[in-house]
This record gives C-alpha cells, structure tokens and sequence, in this order.
C-alpha cells in the first residue's frame, strides 16, 4: 500500500530537507520499505560539488613557522580563515543540490557526533578530509568508520592525541571516546579514561606526508587495564573492546532515534534496534533502515514534534522555495548566527540541539531570516517584489499553482497555530504560514 | 507616603509574618523605598544584582592564584609555571597571573574577594557533567535538571513587574537559570532585539507539543521582555567610559548599560570561552586572564560611575580547575578544585578558604577546600537576604564576604 500524503511528506521531512508536493506525491507510489529502500540507495559515497582547490596542502613545517614575522602569521591566519569560509560554502553548496539527502543528513549527524572544529585544528584541508571520511563511512560500519576517525588528522590535533607522550598522557581523546562517541557518562571509570590515553600515546600525524603514523618513541608499550580486561594494548585495541561493549550500539541507536523519530526513545525498541546493529556488525543502513520502519518512526504523535537546525531550516527553506542562491556565504553566515556553525560546532559535545535551539536570541533571528528569505532578500538575488511574483522570482510555481490546503499541508506538520482566513491572498498566506511557529517543527 | 519609625517597625514586623514566598528582599526595600520617598522602581532596587561570569572549558587555577612559595607548584610545572618574580603577590603565599595585573586596584581597594580551593566531593572531570553539577547545584552522583537560580526563583518568586529573573548576554547557555519556570532573555544587542520583537505577537495556545511550547514561550517572553526594555533604554544613562573590545569586554559593557538602564531583572550570565587549556596553554591562557581582568576593571569603573557599583555582585564560576602536574603538550589537562573571585561594591576584599595543598594530592588533583555551593549560599542569604536552600546533602554555609 502506498504512502498517505502526510506520511510521505514526514518521510521527505526527516530524510532529507522535506519535498515540494510533486516529491510527495512521487513518494506516495512507495510503501515504507519501498520508500526507505529507495532513500537508502546511494549512487556514490561522495560529495558532486567540486571541492575548493588546496584541500590536498600540507600544513607549513614548524621549523620554517619558527622564523616567520608577526606579519607573516598574520597573512597565514587570514588565508586560513579564508579557506574556512570555502570550505563552509562547499558543504552549503552539497546540502542545496545533492539528491542523496540522507547521505548529507548522516553526515551532518557524524558532523556533531565525531566534532573537530577549524577554530582548534586551524589547517582547513584536514577538516575537508574528515568530512569526505564521514560522507563516505556515513551508512557504513560504525566500526570502520570508528577507526579511521581515531586516525583522522583533524580528529588527532581536535582531541589532543597529537601532542600525547607517553610520559604524560593526554587524555582527551581517550574519554571523549568513551563519552561522547561510544558509550555515555557513567559506563566507564575514570581508570579506564587513564589506562585507554596510554593506549593513544604516540598516534601521530607526520606533517610532512600529512598521514597517521605511530610514533614507537613516543608510545606506551606497558600493560594496561581497561573494562576489566588487562593486555599490551594499543590504540586499535581499545577501540575492539569498547565495540565489545553492548552499551555502544545501546547509545547509537539512542542517538539516532533521537534525530529521526522523537526525544524520547522507546526503552525495549532501542533494545531491539541495538541487538540487531550488534548482529549486523555495527552496520549503519540496516539499523536505519530498521529504525524507519519502527510504529513509532511514522505514529503522528511523533510528525513535528523536533525542532529544525538551523541547517535544516535555511537549506530546507532554499530547497522548498527554489531560491536563487548564487552566493552560499549568506547561509553559512546565517547558520553562525542561527547558532550552527559547520566545521565549528560549540565544543567536542557538538551543537545540544533539540528545544536547545531555540532561545530568544535565535527566535527572533530564526523569524527574521524567514521574512527576509520569503520576500527574496537573505538567500539570493531580488528579482521580483513579494510573494505575488512567486514564479519568476523563485520558480516555486507549486506555491501560486497548489490548493491552498496542500500548500498548508507542505509547508508545516501539523496545523498552525494561527489559522488562516477563509479567502486570504496567497502570497499574504505563505508569508502567514512560514512564520507560524510549527514551520520551526520537522 | 512617609511612615514614621513605628509604621514602619510595624509593616517590616508584619512583613516578616507573611509566607515565604513574599519574603522577598524587594518586598522590603519597596517599603524602604516609600518610606523614604524614592520612586518605587528605582535605586534600591538594583542593590540585589547577581552578575555570573562563566569561564568556559575549566580555568586553571594554579595559574590564576598562584602559589609562589610553593616548590611543589614549579616541580609540578616546570614549562607552565609563573616565574616568581613575575606574580603579582597579594599575600605572602599567593600572587596573580601578570595578566591579572589590572585587579591589584581592587584588591587594594577591598573590593574583591579571593575563594580558593573550590569544588566538591567525588569531582567529575567531564566538561558537561561538571558543569551541570555546578550549575544545578547537584552532589556528584545526583541528576537534577534544573538550575540552582531557577529553584531560588520558584521558591522566592520576584514581584510581577520584574522583566524575567536573567539575562544572558554572548554565547553561553542558560545554565544556573535553566529548566523551572525562571524567565530568561538571550540578548547580544538589546537595539536590535527591539527591533526584531516588533514583529511578534504574543500566542497562547494549548499543546502536548514539548518543542511547540517551548517555541512558544519564547515568543512571549520576548513579546513581554521588549516592551519592558523599550522603555527602559530610552531612558538609560551614558556609560561614559570605553570598554575593551573583547568578547567579554562587549558583554560586561551590555550588561552594564542593562544595569545603569535599571532593567529588572535579578541576574545577569555573562561567558567567556576556551579555557580548556589542554594544549600551549601559556599563550592561550594570558589572553584569556588579560581580556577579563580588563574587561571587569571596566565593568566597575562603569558602574561606579553610576553610582550602583554596591548593588551589584560579580561572581566567577567554571566546571573544574586543571590538574597539578602539565601535559607534555604545554598544557593542563581536566582536574578539580579552583579558586573564584567575589567583587563587588559591597564585598569585603580579602582571601577567604585554604588553599588546597599541593602535596597532598588525590589521583593527581588538588581536594577542594570550601563547596562551591556555600558561593551560593552566600548570594541567597548574605546578598538576597533569603533564608538557606538546601542543596543536595548536607548544609553549605554562606562565606562571610559581604559587609
């Protein structure tokens, strides 16, 4: 049986940046594993916008950095913020056009799971690396994508395991691995934090090929103790024992529940769902797969009830009404100011999210970004004056063409809280119901 | 109205046998206020200002106060350390940062309050678990989820007239003031919040929609906090003095111009970033120590300047002081107790607590000396005038800093 019009538009809403009215009806052809199915079909792993120009550079030597003027620094870190913005607008750019939407959704879920920041790593081209790792690993293993995250340049100088000796162990990577990537608060010992960071020692960037290595001087070799278990452990070790932890799968699940479907995980379905990654070997698109064909993913207590990033808001907004958008810039400033900066997230805990993002200060932004937006100002060109000029403007004809009830029904999950007058001017009614706070909803 | 000394003995007596929930300070000084023929919003009623200041990502302490006499500090430094003769000493045993130079006036001037060796029991050294222990005043092991200020504030609820119980002014969250019913406004430039709060009306409307209510309380409390600051600015006085242009700097000078506006509010949060120090941390570090102790020596001169420098009470927080010993990347990685600083017209200057020893060590960090929430305690009772809220196990005493 095929989709219903809400449904599928909830589908297009959580697994992508939601659909015009022609994508929903497209979708409702689909029944749910059909649907799921076909969103989880990726033709390629990789990002279809050419990616900026200097994304293979190795950082300067330090012992060239050493004899630079305070001019010289200056121009480095200018260039680098420069390249930063590029980098940003090259993700924007994805985001806007890329047909794999869940593809981008994951990766801007591993984005905020395995954080690195420009602010802390400061060389752009390694923060372009491990965003190129996490779209290509994004619905693979989580074991894989795991280990390479570990290895990952911009993750070993974000986590401080590039300067880790075994004299003095760093332990930042170590316990934000146990935290924050695998396990959560109050499933591992302040022991174990100390025993794991000795494992790391050593794991090392060599900036002149810009590759993982293991530094053998610099390296515990010791005995360590870990989750009960004691051995000569290196880092790759630890990270087999932690996947041997049941909670893992327990946590990611949880996670994932917590982006698609509701923040409040059904306890025994989580169970389930974490039994069957653990069996599938930790393999993404079929805990996905199974976690969208849960009740609960499609119950209709469960449509609108999270609140849209900023990212999903903005690039959701651009999609939906085709605007013009030549110069990405303005959303990556506008991200910032939304309170979601790519590749510049708060700290390793990533952006919170959630009734998080919405305080004062971003409602009143979130509100006048959307007015600017609407009348063709914020995202791109103005080409017409007003919503009355829809189709030239921004080429969303559905919104003049559409009933108005589908045209509400598109824009918002749920009805609004400010009904719309019988008769009301359809571009005085869009304005109306993109400012209506359920349009904040996804 | 004018009351003579025995009205006035009667209504303060008949004050004291109202509920608790109207024994508020501001009930008080309202009476003060008549009595002495002032505006009912007014002077008085900024005396009870609570100014936080979030140092985001765990400051060090050792670096901060630092324990020059110590050998054990230089042994357990040797990179990092404060060479002696660059301290700025304030007893025989503990000196400032250089960085911190511009507080030795208000050291002098007994104006600032050193509380070392802060923390508590069993430390956690997660940045975020840390940090929801501070601010929802929890023990270790103990998960509330709302903040310390927000339970002040439903237990001694302000009088209506008041805007919302906080501010938040940069990037931080709302922290000690979050979850609860406590009402607080984000604001980075109250020019434009004006201006963006035009277009919003006020909606109420029943729903089960957790994210929906959330959204829109928002909108009131903007629609209700614009009206109020409307006014308000207008009417502010210049500052009349120039503040540093660092974050902080920019944030200590909204918050002042908020007070010198005599906005009503009870508490302003102001944050500043990146002490998590744990790599090249000496750098780092004096600009992070140097941008704040400008930024607040600017922050009373403003104040002063209005003559509400006594209203107002500065106190710093953060989630843990950094280990003793230093990484061997220059830097200092998650530990426990810290010391934090009390300033403030009314606050009496000095060292209060035991610096934690240096040697006596628990796995590495220092053992605190004074629970971080008898800080609290000292807000509610010593500066609000409200009677002991419990938190967690046990009884904090208020530190006797105040006159």
């Amino acid at each position: 049986m095929g989709l219903m019009f809400d449904e599928a538009r909830h589908f297009l809403s959580r697994t992508g940046f939601g659909g015009t009215p022609d994508e929903i009806r497209q979708l409702m052809r689909l029944d749910r594993g059909a649907a799921v199915a076909q969103a989880l079909a990726i033709p390629t792993h990789k990002a279809q916008t050419p990616p900026p120009s200097w994304i293979d550079r190795l950082p300067p030597p330090a012992n060239e950095r050493k004899h630079w003027s305070e001019m010289d620094r200056k121009a480095f870190r200018e260039a680098r913020k420069e390249e930063g913005q590029e980098l940003k607008v090259w993700w924007y750019r994805e985001l806007l056009t890329t047909r794999s939407r869940l593809l981008e959704r994951m990766t801007l879920l591993w984005h905020n799971h395995f954080t690195s920041s420009l602010q802390k790593v400061k060389w752009p081209p390694f923060l372009y690396q491990q965003n190129v790792l996490l779209r290509l690993q994004a619905l693979g293993s989580f074991r894989t994508l795991l280990h390479a995250v570990a290895k990952n340049p911009a993750m070993l100088l974000y986590l401080d395991t590039q300067t880790s000796h075994r004299e003095h162990p760093n332990e930042n990577f170590a316990r934000e691995l146990f935290e924050l990537f695998t396990l959560g608060e109050g499933h591992y010992t302040e022991q174990d934090i100390k025993q794991a960071a000795r494992a790391f020692t050593g794991w090392h960037l060599d900036h002149r090929t810009g590759a993982f290595r293991v530094e053998r001087r610099r390296h515990d070799e010791g005995r360590k103790e870990v989750f009960g278990k004691s051995g000569y452990f290196d880092g790759d070790d630890i990270l087999s024992l932690t996947l041997e932890q049941p909670q893992v799968a327990r946590y990611l699940a949880r996670k994932l529940w917590r982006e698609f479907i509701s923040d409040e995980p059904d306890k025994a379905e989580v169970e389930r769902l974490a039994g069957l990654f653990r069996q599938n070997n930790y393999d993404m698109a079929s805990l996905l797969n199974a976690l969208v064909l849960t009740p609960h993913f499609w119950a209709p207590e469960n449509r609108g009830c999270l609140i849209k990033s900023p990212v999903e808001l903005t690039v959701g907004t651009a999609r939906l009404f085709n605007l013009p958008i030549e110069e990405p810039l303005q959303l990556v400033r506008c991200g910032r100011r939304l309170g979601q900066d790519l590749f510049d997230p708060p700290n390793v805990k990533g952006w919170p999210g959630g009734t998080r993002w919405i305080t004062t200060a971003t409602l009143l932004d979130r509100t006048q970004m959307l007015q600017r937006a609407i009348r063709g100002h914020e995202t791109g060109h103005v080409r017409g004056q007003g919503m009355g000029d829809m189709n030239q403007t921004h080429g969303a004809t559905w919104l003049a063409a559409e009933p108005i009830d589908i045209v509400q029904a598109t824009l918002l999950p749920l009805g609004p809280v400010q009904p719309l007058a019988a008769g009301e001017e359809r571009g005085q009614a869009v304005r109306q119901l993109v400012l209506d706070p359920v349009y904040q909803l996804r | 109205m004018i009351l003579n000394e025995l009205q006035r003995r009667e209504l303060l007596k008949a004050a004291v046998a109202l509920p608790l929930v109207l024994l508020r300070p501001f009930w008080l000084e309202r009476l003060w206020a008549a009595q002495e023929n002032e505006p009912l919003v007014g002077r008085r009623d900024r005396e009870r200002m609570l100014v936080l200041v979030e140092l985001h990502g765990g400051n060090d302490g050792l670096n901060t106060l630092v324990p020059y006499e110590d050998g054990a500090y230089y042994r357990a430094r040797p990179q990092l350390a404060i060479p002696r003769d660059q301290v700025r000493q304030l007893t025989p045993k503990l000196g400032f940062h250089p960085a911190l130079t511009p507080l030795m006036s208000l050291w002098e001037s007994k104006e600032l309050a050193l509380v070392t060796g802060v923390g508590y029991p069993r430390p956690n050294r997660s940045h975020f678990r840390s940090i929801e222990i501070w601010e929802t005043a929890s023990d270790s092991e103990q998960v509330l989820d709302k903040g310390w200020l927000s339970r002040v504030c439903e237990q001694f609820p302000l009088p209506p007239e008041f805007t919302a119980e906080g501010i938040l002014l940069g990037k931080g969250d709302a922290g000690p003031l979050s979850g609860g019913k406590a009402r607080t406004i984000a604001l980075n430039d109250p020019g434009q919040f004006l201006q963006q709060a035009g277009s919003m009306g006020p909606v109420s409307m029943p729903t089960a929609n957790r994210s929906l209510a959330h959204i829109l309380d928002g909108q009131r409390e903007i629609f209700h906090a614009a009206t109020d600051l409307q006014g308000r600015i207008r009417q502010a006085p210049q500052l009349g003095i120039e503040f540093p242009t660092s974050r902080i700097g920019k944030q200590l000078e909204v918050a002042a111009k908020l007070i010198a506006a005599h906005v009503p509010v009870s508490v302003i949060k102001v944050t500043q970033g990146s002490f998590d120090t744990h790599a090249g941390q000496l750098p780092a570090h004096y600009r992070l120590l140097d941008e704040l102790a400008q930024a607040l020596t600017a922050f009373r001169t403003a104040l002063q300047g209005q003559g509400v420098w006594k209203d107002v009470l500065v106190m710093t927080y953060s989630e843990f002081g950094r280990r003793v010993e230093e990484n061997a990347s220059h830097g200092t990685d998650h530990g426990t107790a810290a010391p934090h600083l009390v300033m403030g017209g009314q606050v009496k200057g000095g060292l209060y607590g035991m610096p934690p020893s240096l040697t006596a060590l628990q796995d590495g960090d220092l053992k605190y000396t004074i629970d971080y929430r008898s800080l609290y305690a000292t807000v509610i009772e010593k500066w609000w005038g409200l009677p002991p809220v419990t938190f967690g196990r046990g009884r904090h005493p208020a530190i006797d800093c105040l006159g």
